[in-house]
């Protein structure tokens, strides 16, 4: 398969948005091109499936790698592996959900889908790219429209929210890239499985590491650097915040693995007491902190941070299963956040606000919304049979297999994390969706649409499938998690 | 249920449960048992709160999920332990490895005990009776909250390898017995007094298993599963009938719903372990094991038995004889909820008319009473032992008389204070003053939760941590963007255009540079 398709397509989707008249064509393009690729994405997997089955053992299957820019060594290189196939399923499904839940824009609606469509296109390219160069070019392309998308159509203190974010994103890729050129110039090459095995010197990984890790770590909201996440996501407009938290949080945490931790192993390991540290921190303190939020997205935009937390815990305790766990984590709070939001939206459309104090009943009013959102939040605190718990139990049992005591006590505290996260979701639920109507106005407000119905739909399939059947994803990318741990 | 709205979403929730359930016990490793706890809880949690516009069911919902959660993260923790000491989560390799660490075991006990409504984390399971009182009968009397003693009891033979493991099940299991009974005695609403005498009966089958009666403590959880749905199914009959869950507001029923009546009859006499029905045998078992273990366990195991039929029959005598109160309400039970908010009336406390039992609602109630009548003459010990091989059980007499004997006491008594009304009852409350509110306020347990939530937890734990979160953390970050601005603001001032500005710039930067050049060769 070639793999420059699923570039091609998004931005032959912002091409054809553009040259759309009316909201009607503009809208029909945009979600063509999302389930475009979406089935493309679906045949990539089946593609990845049949290739490693006739045997094809390489860490990356459908390369191609054109030359870019010859004097520095530039290569446009792509190629998937069992974690970026994941990571592009991901990106596919929250994309189409993303645009289906936008179906209603009216202020701007051909420059909100063409950004839209296009921060796609970065997240596809930086899941596929094998060049760091081309990587760090995408992750770039991503950043951007997020700016103008929190700014335009934002709600609350949008101007502020979207410079914070853009500010914050943008020193994270600063930091990512000052980590790259070091990588360059130790290692010779832009080439990601080539510097890995090249490698680089222990004392050059123990500089650069922090660099790109911390980068990264941004995007996946590594604590301290997480301040953007709340604001930026209560700021942002519902589609917006789907990508954000589904897919862009995800470009950090999949840069901490395929770059830092595969390029930068012996580094990886040094500074792993850190990493857990920090990210059990994120994990109870982001914990503690949503429990006292009364507006529902930023709940969601604090839970996200210490649900993100497990991601980067799983990347820090570099064991086989726990770097899995990592993973599916990644994916299962790509879908579950989604869907959270996109029900949050659609509460707020009809009802004007995201005060926890204000709603109650909607599970009366609008069941399906409702029964969406109490789904989402059973996921979140990891219910069995919804990809939470597999994500989370496979992050604890991989950190428990290091038996050092502050690695034991790291786990422990962020599996007391499961009891706070019931607190606040159950709170959360309690009295938005359940108790009486406590405003009588909200009676008879309608349900969820067809476009939204779909959409939830989509979101809570993948939840399931993960949920139920954890192993046809976690068999997908164990062998590349070995790969990266021990090549 | 009939004419519920929701009348599918109901059976929807309850088919989730029964899955899970038999998920739950035909799980062969830990983390399956794990996976289908979480769900049970989760299907309890939603049949709680299934009048979900009433308030007081979406917390009592809440309220055990929470609770159970905080337990389960023991549970957790205790798979994590014992999977990594053992090398794997199937339960026969898991047994066969015979070596547990003793946290493991505790912290697994810990998530049965949450489970099964131990003390102290029994606090959810009267408030879970705001639930439909099938579920309440179903979930939180014959299956689910058994299942702690279920999990406990399959990992017997670990748990049998560590001697403070043992006791550690015994004293929970017996001090919960004894306090919930204690409770009953003092409790008014139905439904809650049912809801301790289930905490009591759990803490009979906990000890059981602590004193190592393996095969009594699952042969009590086996009769006791009859005769306390069948007294469920009898309440939600006589709640349904009196429109309250008071049992102040209720009296001579018998004439009324005589069916009702004889079932529930025949449920008290097997709970307070009257020969021959189901619980003598049981409850038999258990004290005999206790008897050959431990001295003090056995004495409690007694009293309690004599609080059981004490306070059972309290409910019996109260609920069929004594003289109906006509005229005024009742007064309403602060925990206390209609149970059918379809018939959210005036409290009738007399109903006129004879309570005719439909089929749906006599069949079950004959079937479970055969059971709690005949359940005891199964040779249980023939299918259940923890070794899995066949044993008889001898019943003797001797060690019999002295329980039925406090049993029987206990019944006497509660005829002679509540079979016909009289101040008796008050008074001997009054008499014991203070000790009786402590007991009928639960020990208080349930304020000092709440004082640990909302006095703790949320203004010393969660507050400063969102308030540290928007001013330290990232205020820090917003003080960065802010220096920055002055210094941009700061140094632009110096592009100003003016020509006679760089001029004078420029004359500084040679007067400096002057001072410098002197300054370094002289």
């Amino acid at each position: 398969m070639n793999l420059s398709l699923l570039v091609a397509v998004p931005l032959v989707t912002v091409l054809a948005v553009l040259c759309c008249k009316g909201r009607q064509a503009i809208r029909w393009v945009a979600l063509a091109g999302t389930t475009a690729q979406l089935v493309l994405s679906v045949c990539l997997l089946v593609l990845y499936l049949d290739a490693r089955a006739d045997g094809d053992t390489g860490i990356m299957v459908f390369e191609s790698r054109y030359v870019w820019f010859a004097p520095l060594h530039i290569f446009y290189h792509v190629g998937v592996d069992g974690i970026s196939v994941a990571m592009i399923l991901l990106t596919a499904l929250v994309m189409e959900a993303a645009v289906l839940v936008s179906w209603n824009v009216e202020k701007m609606t051909k420059e909100f889908f063409v950004l839209l469509l296009f921060m796609g296109a970065g997240a596809y390219g930086f899941f596929l790219s094998l060049d760091l160069f081309t990587l760090f070019f995408f992750l770039e392309l991503s950043v951007i429209p997020k700016f103008l998308l929190i700014g335009i159509w934002g709600s609350g203190k949008k101007e502020y929210s979207a410079m914070k974010l853009a500010l914050m994103l943008m020193s994270g890729s600063a930091l990512v890239l000052v980590g790259l050129l070091g990588v360059f110039y130790n290692a010779g090459s832009f080439n990601l499985l080539l510097d890995a095995f090249t490698g680089m010197t222990p004392a050059a990984q123990r500089v650069f590491f922090p660099f790109v890790f911390v980068g990264f770590g941004i995007f996946s909201a590594l604590f301290p650097f997480h301040t953007w996440v709340p604001d930026g996501h209560s700021s942002a407009p519902t589609p917006a915040s789907m990508f954000l938290a589904g897919i862009s949080m995800k470009l950090g945490g999949y840069g901490c693995l395929r770059v830092a931790t595969f390029l930068m192993p012996i580094a990886a390991r040094e500074y792993a007491p850190i990493i857990i540290c920090l990210s059990t921190i994120a994990i109870v303190y982001g914990a503690f902190a949503t429990m006292m939020q009364t507006d529902l997205k930023y709940i969601n935009a604090y839970s996200s941070i210490s649900h993100c937390g497990f991601v980067l815990l799983g990347i820090g305790m570099l064991t086989t299963t726990a770097l899995t766990g990592a993973v599916m984590q990644m994916v299962s709070h790509g879908l579950m956040t989604a869907l959270l939001f996109a029900s949050i939206g659609m509460i707020y459309d009809r009802t004007h606000t995201r005060m926890v104090a204000k709603l109650g009943g909607l599970l009366k009013i609008m069941p399906f919304i409702s029964t969406v959102f109490v789904l989402g939040g059973l996921c979140s605190l990891g219910l069995p049979g919804l990809s939470g718990f597999a994500a989370e139990i496979t992050v604890f049992m991989g950190s428990w297999e290091n038996a050092i005591v502050g690695y034991r006590v790291a786990t422990i505290l962020a599996c007391a994390s499961i009891v706070i996260t019931a607190v606040y979701i159950l709170r959360a639920v309690g009295q938005t969706i359940f108790g009486p109507v406590r405003e009588p106005s909200y009676n008879g407000l309608p349900d969820a649409r067809w476009n939204e119905r779909y959409a939830a739909g989509l979101l809570i399939l993948g939840i399931l499938i993960v949920g139920v059947a954890p192993f046809y994803l976690s068999d997908l990318l164990r062998p590349n998690i070995q790969t990266i741990l021990h090549h | 249920m009939k004419g519920d709205p929701r009348f599918g979403t109901y059976y929807a929730f309850l088919s989730l449960f029964t899955f899970s359930m038999l998920g739950l016990v035909l799980a062969e490793n830990l983390l399956e048992t794990y996976i289908f706890w979480e769900l049970v809880g989760c299907s309890s949690y939603l049949l709680i709160g299934y009048y979900y516009d009433r308030p007081s069911a979406v917390a009592a919902a809440k309220k055990a999920f929470i609770v159970t959660r905080f337990a389960d993260l023991g549970f957790l923790v205790g798979i994590l332990v014992l999977s990594f000491n053992g090398g794997t989560l199937d339960f026969q390799t898991l047994l066969a490895s015979h070596t547990a660490p003793l946290v493991g075991l505790i912290l697994i006990f810990i998530g049965g005990a949450g489970k099964s409504a131990m003390f102290p984390l029994h606090v959810w399971l009267p408030d879970a009776m705001e639930g439909p009182t099938p579920v309440s009968a179903l979930i939180h009397a014959a299956t689910m909250v058994v299942a702690g003693v279920y999990l406990v009891a399959r990992l017997f033979p670990l748990f049998a390898l560590d001697v403070t493991a043992m006791q550690v099940v015994t004293y929970v299991g017996a001090l919960s017995a004894l306090l919930a009974a204690t409770i009953a005695c003092t409790q008014t609403d139905i439904k809650r007094i049912l809801a301790y005498s289930t905490m009591s009966q759990i803490g009979y089958m906990m000890f059981a298993l602590g004193v190592g009666g393996f095969t009594a403590s699952m042969f009590h959880l086996f009769t006791h599963a009859f005769f306390k749905a069948l007294l469920f199914l009898c309440a939600g009959i006589i709640i349904h009938q009196a429109h309250s869950n008071d049992m102040k507001s209720m009296g001579g029923y018998r004439r009324l719903m005589p069916l009702t009546h004889i079932c529930f009859l025949i449920a008290c006499l097997a709970i307070a372990g009257i020969p021959p029905f189901a619980g003598f045998f049981s409850k038999e078992q258990i004290l005999s094991a206790a008897l050959g273990a431990n001295r003090l366990i056995y004495v409690v195991g007694v009293f309690t038995s004599g609080l059981t039929a004490f306070y059972m029959f309290r409910l019996y005598f109260s609920v069929f004889w004594g003289r109906p109160s006509h005229g005024h309400a009742a007064p309403a039970h602060s925990g206390a909820a209609h149970a059918a908010p379809t018939h959210s009336g005036p409290a009738h406390a007399a109903p006129t008319a004879v309570h005719r039992t439909p089929a749906t609602e006599a069949i079950p109630l004959v079937i479970l009473a055969i059971g709690a009548i005949f359940a005891g003459f199964v040779p249980f010990s023939h299918f259940v032992t923890a070794d899995g091989m066949p044993a008889t059980t001898h019943l003797e007499l001797s060690s019999a008389i002295l329980p039925v004997s406090v049993a029987l006491a206990g019944i006497l008594l509660a005829g002679l204070l509540y079979a016909r009304p009289s101040g008796a009852p008050d008074k001997i409350a009054y008499a014991f003053g203070g000790f009786y509110r402590f007991v009928y306020h639960k020990f208080y347990i349930d304020e000092v939760y709440l004082f640990v939530t909302k006095k703790v937890i949320f203004p010393l734990v969660g507050r400063p941590a969102a308030w540290i979160d928007r001013n330290i953390v990232d205020g820090f970050m917003n003080a960065l963007a802010g220096v920055t601005a002055m210094i941009s603001g700061w140094i632009k001032g110096f592009q100003s255009g003016k020509l006679q500005d760089y001029v004078l710039y420029f004359f500084l930067g040679i007067a400096g540079l002057v001072v410098l050049f002197i300054y370094i060769y002289t």
